[in-house]
């Protein structure tokens, strides 16, 4: 006698433990087995495109915090480079220095909590993500040391950064360095060799080159599949031209080699930050400007009707910024989670006309339904965990 | 009266206390409270003190073992855990317990009220009988059941029912899910689990447990090393733990086919769990430890050691679950079919040709082993279990090969920061 069968469809989240966020997934099963999957999201929906519009260009930096807020730093990076390429200024060197250096901090703290996740969701209680915690803790230390906030950071500025790091975050960082390559290590024996985790991981949820190209996967995903692909080495933003670093490459593209990949990309964000600390020198963090050569409008407050000196004015730029109308930039980073993008209109106003951002976990979710279909429910938890999607960030 | 109760000496001291006068239980030999025709009440009063001390103790224990669970997870987790209320916050389970029992006691709409409410109580009831045959210290137990081994196989396999019952009454798909996981892995665990006892038992010529614990001049762990590790493993899945926990995966299934319990039920379906590894250790300790026989002084430190025993594989238990991932479902699968039950049969197949040549040797009934026949079975059992765990490794596991991730240095491209 067959067995009479139906499939179930369940709707996993908004609210689950481990749909990082709140992403909805509608899933059909045929038993354990996933027949379809539709992720829905708009859960978290905050409209920052549309608040940019009506924020001057220093205040949609506190916006952009919010996207991604597991990687604020590369957010606030990506959106100073696209109002620096409007206004045509470019960063002091020193100031460069410390936002590659918060950048890569960030990179190695973002990494760091996607492994923990991606462990956690294989089922290890909380084991492995307290040990990437713990190390994530004592970068947010430094990020408090640099600019007060630990999450939602607004630490750099169009033109540099807020300030100059504090004498004490040198040695903190320091620190962190001397302990850094123990507490990777520590993680890696404990995870990398053990059986059930390599079990579970390799060979699962596969994406090949081309279909990661075809969906314009981003970031450490694409990077697993054996693409190298890093916008750090293509389009060099500030001064990654100067750095060595290499760029980890899957063989695969399972969930063992996004998570691998994650790793490896934490040791070089460390060299990074290495080289960031011995080649940085003293000097401005902001932004001078030529206030006539580049057609701005000083409105800083009681200063705008001073007197000018002779000679060109010097002046660091200014809370409220008029990039000409009609001026478009695309300032992009490579984000811990892909190739992060802003694009930013001006209509000669202090807000921008239009603010587009292009974000990669959206991006990259967009791959979830080839990865997930034909697979287990427990494999599913484990991929949409290596794709390290966050829900700020997709939903925006 | 059993003779089985007979032998308990709480039972028979209650017993003796209220009914012992003439013309009811002769072997009391004494005056007893009640008058003649009352041995009923005597015989319901013992019972109650018995179970009461029993049920309490398992309850305790629970809760000792549920805080000791969180300190040490919390060390593993370079966390402090609990510390707040009481010293090194031992009276947590208190509070846990507390604010169970104050919160709403929820029962779906869908859910089949009858059924769901029954399963925490076949839980709990499956767990405290299981206690009934374990030999806490010499002459500390409630029964010495003739058929104990096959008892505690019996009682503990109806928790499966139970966790069906949950999965099916909740009306939760869930739950569901967590259910037909559960069914599915526990009872293809119920097979090596059952075999991995056979070795003890023809070792020990009785399936009481208390003549288990006699016959242990050597350790089982030593004599029946395969028989010790499959019994472990079994016992870990048949208690929902890591890496055997895909019935409450928190991560996959919120949590499995307790999903829709709250209140004072969940209260009750933790405290069988959590008493259920106190118990897992208990008989781990029991079978394979050689249960209250110490180094010195077992007659009068047998509780101690039996406890020193217990702690350990409790220990044992913590880590584990702090350390392993969980496998998924087909992997557990194959896991008990295709590697613990060929252990399961060649832990069989080895220890009953050595018994009977002992046996044929000795020219009397096997289950009479002397303390150097069996050093030389462990002697032999030993380099066995090491070879068979090698090889059925090799053979149940999926190829694992760890590369070296590729590092590719590109070249940076010319600087292109320009203004549009």
């Amino acid at each position: 006698m067959a067995i009479r069968t139906e499939p179930v469809t369940i709707n996993i989240g908004p609210q689950h433990p481990s749909t990082h966020g709140v992403l909805r997934l509608r899933v059909t099963f045929d038993g354990e087995v996933i027949v379809d999957v539709e992720p829905v999201f708009g859960y978290l929906h905050r409209g920052s495109e549309k608040l940019a519009e009506e924020r001057n260009y220093v205040q949609v930096l506190t916006l952009t915090d919010r996207l991604d807020y597991v990687a604020s730093m590369t957010n606030n990076q990506a959106y100073c480079i696209a109002v620096e390429k409007m206004l045509g200024v470019e960063a002091p060197l020193r100031g460069q220095y410390l936002r590659v250096l918060a950048a890569e901090l960030q990179r190695a703290a973002s990494h760091l909590v996607a492994t923990g996740f991606l462990l956690q969701d294989l089922g290890a209680l909380a084991t492995p993500l307290m040990y990437c915690f713990r190390f994530r803790e004592k970068i947010l230390d430094l990020f408090e040391m640099l600019c007060g906030a630990r999450i939602t950071v607004s630490y750099m500025r169009p033109g540099g950064v807020f300030s100059d790091a504090p004498p004490d975050f040198w040695p903190a960082l320091d620190d962190l360095m001397q302990e850094a390559p123990h507490l990777i290590q520590e993680l890696e024996q404990l995870l990398m060799k053990n059986e059930i985790v390599l079990v579970r991981t390799k060979n699962v949820g596969v994406l090949s080159a081309e279909s990661a190209i075809a969906s314009s996967v981003s970031g450490p995903v694409l990077r697993a599949s054996g693409v190298a692909w890093d916008w750090r080495k293509m389009d060099p933003y500030d001064i990654y031209d100067r750095l060595e670093f290499d760029v980890p490459v899957g063989e695969r593209g399972d969930n063992y080699d996004r998570f691998r990949v994650r790793i490896e990309e934490v040791k070089q964000s460390l060299r990074i930050v290495e080289q960031c600390r011995d080649e940085i020198h003293p000097g401005p963090v902001r932004a001078d400007v030529d206030a006539e050569a580049i057609d701005l409008v000083l409105e800083r407050r009681g200063e705008a009707e001073k007197p000018l000196a002779e000679g060109p004015v010097r002046a660091e730029l200014p809370f409220v910024l008029r990039p000409p109308a009609g001026a478009e930039a695309y300032g992009r980073v490579e984000a811990p989670k892909g190739e992060l993008a802003f694009y930013l209109v001006s209509d000669g106003s202090i807000a921008p006309y239009r603010c587009k951002i292009r974000s990669p976990s959206l991006i990259n979710l967009t791959v979830l339904r080839e990865l997930l279909v034909g697979w287990k429910l427990a494999d599913m938890i484990v991929t949409l965990g290596s794709i390290d999607i966050n829900m700020g960030e997709v939903d925006r | 009266m059993t003779p089985f109760l007979q032998e308990n000496v709480v039972f028979r001291e209650v017993y003796c206390f209220l009914g012992g006068n003439e013309g009811n239980a002769s072997w009391c030999g004494g005056d007893g409270l009640l008058p003649g025709g009352f041995e009923w009440a005597a015989y319901f009063a013992a019972g109650f003190v018995i179970m009461f001390i029993l049920v309490n103790a398992a309850l305790l224990g629970a809760a000792v073992f549920v805080w000791s669970e969180r300190r040490l997870l919390a060390r593993f987790q370079a966390r402090r855990g609990p510390n707040r209320w009481g010293p090194w916050g031992i009276f947590q389970p208190i509070a846990d317990l507390l604010k169970l029992i104050i919160k709403e006691d929820i029962v779906p709409n869908a859910a089949d009220r009858l059924a769901f409410t029954l399963v925490p109580i076949i839980m709990l009831m499956a767990l405290l009988l299981s206690l009934a045959v374990m030999p806490f210290a010499r002459n500390t137990y409630l029964v010495n059941l003739n058929v104990g081994i096959l008892y505690i196989i019996a009682v503990s396999s109806m928790s499966t029912i139970a966790i069906f019952m949950a999965g099916w009454s909740s009306a939760n798909k869930y739950a569901m899910f967590g259910a037909m996981r559960g069914v599915a892995m526990l009872i293809s665990y119920e097979i090596p689990l059952v075999l991995s006892l056979v070795g003890v038992v023809l070792i020990v010529g009785s399936m009481s447990l208390v003549s288990v614990v006699e016959a242990q001049t050597v350790p089982f762990l030593l004599v029946q090393p395969l028989g010790a590790l499959v019994f472990m493993l079994g016992i870990s899945a048949e208690l929902n733990r890591t890496p055997f926990d895909i019935l409450e995966a928190e991560s996959e299934i919120i949590a499995g086919y307790h999903t829709e319990y709250s209140g004072i039920k969940f209260a009750l379906i933790q405290a069988a769990e959590m008493a259920g590894v106190l118990a897992a250790s208990g008989f781990l300790a029991t079978i394979f430890m050689g249960g209250w026989s110490g180094p010195f002084w077992s007659g009068q430190l047998g509780a101690f050691w039996f406890l020193v025993k217990l702690a350990g594989f409790v220990m044992l238990f913590i880590w584990i679950r702090a350390t392993f991932p969980r496998l998924r479902i087909d992997q557990i699968m194959a896991f008990a079919w295709k590697f613990l039950l060929p252990l399961a049969l060649i832990n069989f197949l080895v220890t009953a040709v050595q018994v009977y040549f002992f046996g044929f040797y000795q020219g009397d009934v096997p289950g009479e082993l002397t303390r150097n026949e069996l050093w030389i079975m462990a002697a032999i059992n030993i380099p066995v279990a090491l070879i068979a765990i090698g090889i059925f490794g090799r053979f149940s596991r999926e190829k694992v090969r760890v590369p070296e991730p590729v590092f590719q240095n590109i070249a940076p491209s010319p600087r292109t920061m320009e203004v549009d």
